[in-house]
This record gives structure tokens, C-alpha cells and sequence, in this order.
């Protein structure tokens, strides 16, 4: 072992997390010294949007610059600040939807955003992580926020619930992850991703069976983490039960972290083993997918229709990974910052048409939306229809993408299933806009009291939908340059 | 909403629709009969990553389908003026669908002509889903799903063209004048040309697809269902003049069987499932299915005649049954009902609209001196040319045609007026009288002097034809032997490209 010399200790690197690291001890500080009373805890949303603005512009370095600190475990290149970017717009837009919402639920405790800060952390740290263990431990922080998070309505059974549901399958997952880095460890006697690929490839780029059962594992664990089938049993409970804002962070942010390691895991350490577990991502694409989308159709809550569509927008994800191509690569940064504009917006939408106590979460309760409240209607239209891939939004243009991947690749097959499954998708998103629009309203809209904050949560997820819908080249040339790090 | 800001909304909503058929005239008058070529090109990067551009042009094919949408557009605004729900949602939904399905005839860059053929769904769908009739949430569904289940399919198509172009030529592109320079193996074409072919087969449609039409049909507004019968389903036969004709020239050849009796079956299946309808919409529904099997007919005979009478036939039936459902609509204003039954001995008491109802039902049986004649006349003389049996077959269709209409027109107009609210009815107004007249004159010019349109189609067609003509050439006796076999998929060795 070469003893941490001073000059691997790039400062520099890491800026954005300490930053998030301190602004989330400055929410922990203020929240202790302020009394019970709600406008000063309203101080706190700010603090922490303050936080992540900062992070945000300190995050950026020069681009097209590799930069390797603490010994080689820890890297920023474009690849981590796309992700960096996807982290901190959840984050962002999670605290702006967040914010009017813990006051109704009376859940306003300034360690909900200090638990939100550090859970960006954690995905940041998986996103840069350049070797297993530094993924492993930047998984974890994140992990157990969001454990805590999702049980924040210590209240709600079904909060609880939810909370120790996720806490016991997610430690398995984590269990198996870690059992999987061990296997690779005792394989290739690396844990650094260059070293394991530069040791497969000495090996003339056959894998032992140790190092399979270790990328197995690690497939389990990850796949846990992405919602993929049939790890993704924990989802629809967890998603009903966590506070809806934390719900909508939850099926972004984690999500783009877990594929963030996934990627950078299997093209850059397990590259040249492609075929050998292609054919198992093969596999849970094509149920992800298609589990996901067909029980989807037949939910009447709006959380768990969404829960399920989160597990079958994965699916579609794994096509890509599947592909294993620049073009693959590329779309699935394309298709998760696609994913969070719209997926948190819909989120939005339920956050503000809900009562206290997380009422009117049935589908039917919006019916007749559309002419009352016509702004929220159009913009939940939005969403479904980008999440449906329908042009010209977001949701469209990252379904190419991906199954452009998949044709250039050659797997013709897992295209056409996606796009059957993309079709499946449909009638469910389409629902939702039928009730809005189509029916007539089973109850009165209550006045909706409508933060500020929340709205522009709203505005900015349309414009991103639409934004990346029609001009979606310049972001694309930025995940093309990204995704050159990896190979 | 109070009634002035409506009026406001509607006045403003036509006179753009008008402005917008206005400019669209130059189109015609500066078009270079002449020359096959795109004309009015416009070519700007879009995203340039994937070679995508906004690139549209008009050629002889496109040119009247586009004048057909503008003109369209005016009309059905006009026969929207009893809307009073939701007036504004109402008139956007229009004026975006009028974008959607103009884009769809001007596109050249595949990646374009996409965007629009689904972005022309939001707005049919939600115009039939809010605006329509008792059924209207089924039916939009049922139309959005269909329709989607086809262009996805189509969306590989095209990207495997955009892998394909690049491996035989190096540059990364949607354009569609670079596709029609590829040399594609039959297996290749089989295969596309099925994906293309089933998203346009659903749009046609074509029996047996076409089971969502009458649903949509009955239950859109009046104006929904005059623009899904006048343009959205040209869209589907004008798909097949544009990409599958050109593109897979020998698979095409190969499907001149399937595609020509499916298209008999539906000439056939759609007069008489018309002739039985007791619902004046149904009927004109179900005899959409049986005219655009004639397009179909017309198209794949594969000559000039054929063709230029699909086209044709295209403008014809967006006229004439435009026109029906129009009329149909203004019965149904009047009585709120649309059964046959209902009416009777109608010409009594509504003289004027009796002359023109008659011209327009004549129109769309074929009545030479009328337009349905010009184009039911090529086309059958384009099939006579090709193939006798098709054509023989083919031609029983317009006699079935006689039987529904005038039938149809015998029950509503004429004998005694049974009903006591039917003696009260009103002739036609001033704005349905101006909702009318501009289409029976139209109606009237194609049918007595159609030089001015087919002129301006000939080279456009001709070059289709030496375009698909040469191309299959090349492979016609690989025909002979693949017409039995199902070529095995190969496009995944074809389009895998190096990493």
C-alpha cells in the first residue's frame, strides 16, 4: 500500500460536497437554535436552495478534464458533473416542491433538508467513485437519509411502514453489493475499476467464475437501488408511503446515482466481459419494462401508478445499458435528466391537488381538472404525455435515444419490445389526461393554497420537458462529451 | 365565458385559418409544374448531433394535399360555431392540429415528419375526447392507441434507415432524399417496408385496421370528423406514395398482392357494412374505408394513371366526404339525432340544402362531370392497365357505392314527412350556406375541368415511377423467388456498427 501522499488530496475535487456538507450542518445549527415557530424554519428551505445554487457553480470545472484525487478513488470528470447536475436540479426542485408541502403535512423539521443535503452527497459520491468501495460508501449515505426520509411522517403507519420496508430490503441489497465487491476483490485483487478492467483484459478478457458471481451480485444490488425487476418489490409500498416530495426525490435522484455506478461499473471496469452479462441485463430490461407498464395500468392510485411507471422507465433505461454503445451511454444521461424535469413535475402537481394527511390521491379525484385549474392541467398533460414519448417533449427525444442505442447495437428485438411497451405505457398516462379533461369532477376542488416556490418547481419542469423536447442538442453534444470518459 | 369573448375567439381563430389558406396559394401558383423536385425548400440544422434538420419542401404529391388542409382548416372553424364549450381549448386544439398535419406533408428530414405525425395526435385526441358525443372517451383512446401502435413501429423503421444510410454512405442523416438513394437488400426492405406499412395501414385505414374509424368518426364534433376523413387519413395513403413506394421499390412490388386485396376487401366490406347502417355518420364512416381502398388500388397499380388517380381520388374524398359529414352535422343541429329513421320528406321543407346535399352525395358516388369521377376513372383505368382481375372486382365497389348513397339520400330527403319536428326545420343558414358553397365549386372544377391539378402532378409522379420502376428492376427476378419466403432478418447484421 502506497501511503496517501498530500498531492492526491485535490481540495478542488470534492468543493461541491463540502459545500453540501456544511450547508447541511449550517441546517442542522440553525434548526437548533430557532424557536418552533414556522417562518423561521421557512429560512431553512432557503438555506439549503442556497447550498445547492453554490454547489452547483462550484461544481463546475473546466471540461473535458480528468481529475483524480484521494489516491485514484475518486474522479471528476464530465461523466460524474452530468450526473453532478441531474443530483443537484432533484435536489433543487425536490426543497422548492418540499417546502409548502412539510408544512401541511407538520413534518417541518430542519433535518428534512439537512437529510436531503446529505443524501445528494452520497449520490454525488457514487457518481465520482473510481473505485468499488468509494461507491459503495457514497450508495450508503444516501441510502440511509432516504431510509430516514421516507419514515418522516413518524406519525403515519403507512410512513413507517414504508420506511422500515426499504430499510431491511435495502440492507439485503447493500449486503449483496458489498459481498459482490468482496468476490471481485478475491478475483482481480483490485477494488479500483481501471485495475479490474487492465486485470480482465491481462486475463485475455475471460472472467473466472469468482469475478461473474461477484458481477451478479453487484447486478442485485444496484439493480435494487434502479427499481429493476424482480428487485423492485419494495417500490410501490415505499413510494406510497414515503411524503410524496420525498417520494418524487426518490424516483429521480437515487435512480440516476444507481445507473450513474452502473454505467461507470460495467462499461468501465466490466467492459470487455461485455457478452457475458449483457445477456442478464437482457433479460431484466424486458421484464423491467414490461412488468412495470402492465401493472401499471391497472392501479387507481396515483403514487403507486407512478411508482410503477418509475419501474418501467428503468426498464427502458437497462435497454441502454444492454447497448453498450457511445450512443447508449450518452442517452441515458439524456433520458434521466429528461426523466427528472418530468417525474418530479408530475410529482409537483400531486404534491399541490393533495389534502393533508395525503388525501385525493385516487385518479379519479382529478377528474374534471382541466378547465378548473387550467394551469396544472396543461402541465400534468405535459409530463404524461413526455413520460408516454409522445414529441415534442422531453420524454420523446430520450426514448429515441435509447432505441436508437438499441438498433445501432443490433438488438432489433429488445427495440421492438420496448416501443410495445412504450405503446402499453401509453393508456395509462393517456388516463390520466382522459380524467382530467374528460370527465366530469366527482368533488369540489378545496381551495388549493399554492406556494410560490411550488409553481416555480412547476414552470421550470415544463420548460426543461419542452426545452430538452425541441432543442435537445446542446445537452446531447454534453452527454455525448461525457460518456467519452468511460471507454 | 361570456358570449362576446367567444365570438372574439371564433372571429379571430377563422381569419387566421383564412390568412394562413391565403398564404398557402402562392404554393399552387409559383409551383414549377415542370420540374420533380422539392420546390419551396427550406433546410435549417436542428440538432445537429444526430444530422437532424427542419428541412420541408413541397413536390406535385404534397402540394394539393397541404391546399386541401388550409382550405379545410376555414371550413370546419366555420362549422365549429355552435362550440360553446370550451371555446378557446377548442380553437387551439384546431389551429395546432393544422400545424401538425401541415408538417406532415412538407417534411423531408424523417426525424420531422415523426414529430408532427404524433404531435397531429394530442389535438385529434382531444377533440374527439371533449368535444364529441356519448361514446367520445372510448373512441379517443381507442384512436390514440391505434395510431400509436403503428408509428412506433415506424420510428425503428427509421432509425434503422439512419444506421443503414450511414454504413452505405458514411454520413449520419434523416434526410429523406439521401434515403431514396440507397441501395437496400430485398431482406432489408421486406422488413421495412412492413414497419412503414403498418403504421400508414392504421391511418388509411385499411381493412382490416380500420376498426377504430367509425368509432372516432361518430363520436368527434362535426368539424373533427370533417378534418380526420378530409386530411388525417390522407396522411396514411400519401405515407405510402412518400416512403414506402420510393424507398423498398421491390418489396413494395412484392406486396402489390397483399396490399391490393386488402384494399378490395375494404372497398368491398365498407359499402356493404354501409348500406346496413341505420346512423347517417356510420354510413359515411364506413364508406371512408371503401374510397380509400380505391386510393389504395390506384396507388399500387403502379403507373401514372393509378397514382395520379389515388392522389386525385385523395383531394376528392377529403372534399366530398368532408362535405357529408358537414351536412350531416347540420342535421344533427337541427333534430339532434342522426338516424336515418328519424328524417324523411326532408326536400320540403329544406329546399336548398336538398339541391346541395344531392350534389355532394352524387359527388361522392362518381357522377362524371363531378370530381369523384375523375379520380375513380384513373384509378380504375390504372388498375385495368395492371391487373384485370383486381379492377373487375374493384369496379363492383362503385355500384355498392350507388346503391348506399342514394339510398341513404332516398330515406332522408324524400317521401312524406313522417315526424311532426321535422316539419318545422330550417332551411340552411347564411354561414352554412358559405360553409357549402366554396366546396361544391371546388367539387364542380375538378369534375369538369381537372387539367390544372393532374398537370401539376405528372412530373412529381413520373419521377416516383422511374424511381421505384428502376430501382425494382434491378432485383425483379429475386422477386419471383422470394415472393413465397419470408426473407429471415438479417438488419441486425446490417446495422451493427463498430463501437
Amino acid at each position: 500500500m502506497t501511503p496517501v501522499s498530500i498531492m492526491t488530496f485535490n481540495i478542488l475535487s470534492i468543493l461541491p460536497i463540502l459545500i453540501l456538507s456544511g450547508f447541511g450542518m449550517i441546517v442542522l445549527f440553525v434548526d437548533i437554535f430557532s424557536s418552533r415557530r414556522w417562518g423561521e424554519k421557512n429560512l431553512l428551505a432557503y438555506v439549503s436552495l442556497l447550498g445547492v445554487v453554490l454547489a452547483a457553480i462550484f461544481g463546475r470545472s473546466p471540461t473535458g478534464t480528468t481529475l483524480f484525487s484521494f489516491n485514484e478513488t475518486f474522479t471528476i470528470d464530465n461523466y460524474s458533473l452530468f450526473f453532478n447536475f441531474i443530483f443537484l436540479l432533484s435536489t433543487g426542485l425536490t426543497i422548492l416542491i418540499s417546502h409548502s408541502y412539510i408544512r401541511r403535512e407538520e413534518i417541518n423539521h430542519g433535518e428534512y433538508y439537512a437529510l436531503i443535503l446529505f443524501s445528494t452527497i452520497g449520490m454525488m459520491l457514487m457518481a465520482s467513485g473510481a473505485d468499488l468501495l468509494s461507491i459503495y460508501i457514497g450508495l450508503e449515505v444516501m441510502s440511509v437519509s432516504i431510509y430516514i426520509l421516507t419514515g418522516f411522517k413518524r406519525s403515519k403507519l403507512i410512513s413507517n411502514e414504508a420506511s422500515l420496508k426499504y430499510f431491511l430490503l435495502g440492507a439485503f441489497a447493500t449486503g449483496f453489493l458489498l459481498y459482490g465487491i468482496s468476490l471481485i476483490y478475491g478475483s482481480t485483487g483490485a477494488i479500483n475499476l481501471k485495475q479490474i478492467a487492465s486485470f480482465i483484459a491481462g486475463r485475455g478478457g475471460i472472467p473466472d467464475p469468482v469475478l461473474l458471481m461477484g458481477m451478479g451480485l453487484i447486478i442485485i444490488g444496484l439493480g435494487f437501488k434502479v427499481a429493476s425487476v424482480p428487485f423492485h418489490t419494495w417500490v410501490p409500498d415505499v413510494y406510497e408511503g414515503a411524503p410524496t416530495a420525498i417520494t418524487a426525490f426518490m424516483s429521480v435522484g437515487p435512480k440516476a446515482a444507481g445507473f450513474a455506478a452502473f454505467l461507470r461499473i460495467f462499461m468501465t471496469a466490466f467492459g470487455s466481459t461485455h457478452g457475458e452479462w449483457q445477456k442478464i441485463i437482457y433479460v431484466l430490461a424486458i421484464l423491467t419494462m414490461t412488468i412495470g407498464n402492465v401493472i401499471a395500468i391497472a392501479q387507481t392510485n396515483i403514487k403507486r401508478m407512478l411508482a410503477y411507471s418509475s419501474i418501467a422507465h428503468a426498464g427502458y433505461l437497462l435497454i441502454a445499458l444492454v447497448a453498450a454503445n457511445n450512443m447508449g451511454i450518452s442517452g441515458t444521461l439524456f433520458y434521466l435528466l429528461a426523466y427528472t424535469f418530468m417525474n418530479i413535475g408530475a410529482f409537483a402537481i400531486v404534491i399541490v391537488l393533495s389534502r393533508k394527511g395525503d388525501e385525493c390521491l385516487q385518479i379519479n379525484d382529478y377528474a374534471g381538472l382541466g378547465f378548473k385549474h387550467p394551469f396544472l392541467a396543461i402541465a400534468m398533460t405535459l409530463f404524461m404525455f413526455s413520460m408516454a414519448g409522445v414529441p415534442p417533449m422531453a420524454g420523446f427525444v430520450g426514448k429515441f435515444y435509447i432505441f436508437s442505442a438499441a438498433i445501432k447495437s443490433g438488438y432489433i428485438g429488445l427495440a421492438v419490445i420496448g416501443v410495445i411497451n412504450s405503446v402499453i405505457s401509453v393508456y395509462y398516462y393517456l388516463r390520466i389526461t382522459v380524467i382530467m379533461y374528460m370527465k366530469e369532477p366527482t368533488r369540489d376542488f378545496h381551495p388549493l393554497t399554492i406556494s410560490p416556490l411550488i409553481v416555480v418547481a412547476i414552470i421550470i419542469s415544463m420548460i426543461g420537458t419542452l426545452h430538452l423536447g425541441i432543442f435537445p442538442s446542446k445537452v446531447m453534444e454534453i452527454a455525448q462529451q461525457a460518456t467519452l470518459i468511460l471507454k | 365565458m361570456d358570449s362576446r369573448k367567444g365570438e372574439l375567439i371564433r372571429i379571430t381563430t377563422l381569419l387566421v385559418s383564412i390568412v394562413v389558406f391565403v398564404l398557402s396559394l402562392p404554393l399552387y401558383f409559383n409551383f414549377n409544374a415542370h420540374a420533380y423536385e422539392m420546390q419551396f425548400v427550406e433546410k435549417l440544422p436542428w440538432i445537429p448531433s444526430f444530422g437532424i434538420h427542419y428541412h420541408v419542401g413541397i413536390d406535385g404529391i404534397s402540394l394539393f394535399l397541404i391546399l386541401l388542409t388550409t382550405f379545410l382548416m376555414p371550413v370546419s372553424i366555420l362549422a365549429s360555431w355552435h362550440i360553446t364549450k370550451h371555446i378557446k381549448e377548442y380553437m387551439i386544439a384546431m389551429l395546432v392540429l393544422e400545424t401538425g398535419m401541415v408538417g406532415v406533408f412538407a417534411s423531408l428530414d424523417l426525424f420531422l415528419f415523426y414529430v408532427y405525425w404524433e404531435l397531429m395526435l394530442i389535438p385529434m385526441y382531444l377533440l374527439i375526447g371533449i368535444w364529441g358525443g356519448p361514446r367520445r372517451i372510448y373512441a379517443a383512446v381507442k384512436f390514440f392507441i391505434y395510431t400509436m401502435t403503428g408509428s412506433v413501429f415506424m420510428l425503428l423503421a427509421i432509425i434503422a434507415l439512419y444506421f443503414l444510410n450511414h454504413r452505405a454512405t458514411g454520413e449520419y442523416t434523416f434526410n429523406l432524399l439521401e434515403f431514396y438513394r440507397l441501395e437496400l437488400s430485398f431482406a432489408v426492405q421486406f422488413w421495412l417496408f412492413l414497419a412503414f406499412a403498418f403504421a400508414f395501414a392504421i391511418k388509411v385505414p385499411m381493412f382490416p385496421f380500420h376498426t377504430w374509424l367509425p368509432d372516432a368518426h361518430v363520436e368527434a364534433p362535426t368539424a373533427g370528423s370533417v378534418i380526420l376523413a378530409g386530411v388525417l387519413l390522407k396522411m396514411g395513403t400519401y405515407g405510402f406514395v412518400r416512403f414506402c413506394l420510393p424507398l423498398f421499390p421491390e418489396a413494395s412490388h412484392v406486396f402489390i398482392p397483399v396490399i391490393s386485396w386488402m384494399a378490395i376487401v375494404g372497398i368491398i366490406y365498407g359499402a356493404l357494412v354501409s348500406m346496413v347502417q341505420d346512423d347517417l355518420k356510420k354510413l359515411v364512416a364506413y364508406s371512408s374505408v371503401s374510397h380509400l381502398g380505391f386510393v389504395m388500388l390506384g396507388i399500387f397499380a403502379f403507373n401514372i394513371q393509378g397514382i395520379e388517380g389515388g392522389i386525385t381520388q385523395m383531394i376528392n374524398h377529403g372534399l366530398s366526404t368532408g362535405a357529408l359529414f358537414l351536412v350531416v352535422g347540420m342535421l344533427y343541429e337541427r333534430r339532434h339525432t342522426r338516424m336515418i329513421a328519424d328524417f324523411g320528406g326532408l326536400t320540403k321543407r329544406m329546399p336548398v340544402f336538398a339541391t346541395l346535399f344531392l350534389i355532394i352525395t352524387l359527388s361522392s358516388i362518381g357522377l362524371p362531370g363531378l370530381n369523384g369521377f375523375v379520380g375513380e376513372f384513373l384509378i380504375l383505368l390504372g388498375a385495368f392497365r395492371s391487373r384485370i382481375l383486381y379492377a373487375s372486382i374493384a369496379t363492383s365497389g362503385i355500384i355498392l357505392a350507388a346503391v348506399y348513397m342514394l339510398w341513404m339520400f332516398q330515406r332522408v330527403m324524400f317521401h312524406e314527412i313522417i315526424h311532426e319536428e321535422n316539419k318545422t326545420l330550417k332551411d340552411v343558414s347564411k354561414r352554412e350556406f358559405a360553409i357549402l358553397i366554396p366546396l361544391i365549386m371546388i367539387i364542380f372544377w375538378i369534375g369538369i375541368y381537372p387539367n390544372p391539378f393532374l398537370r401539376k402532378m405528372d412530373a412529381s409522379v413520373n419521377h416516383l415511377l422511374k424511381q421505384t420502376g428502376e430501382k425494382a428492376q434491378t432485383v425483379s427476378n429475386l422477386q419471383t423467388q422470394n415472393t413465397a419466403v419470408i426473407p429471415k432478418i438479417d438488419i441486425v447484421s446490417e446495422t451493427k456498427a463498430e463501437w
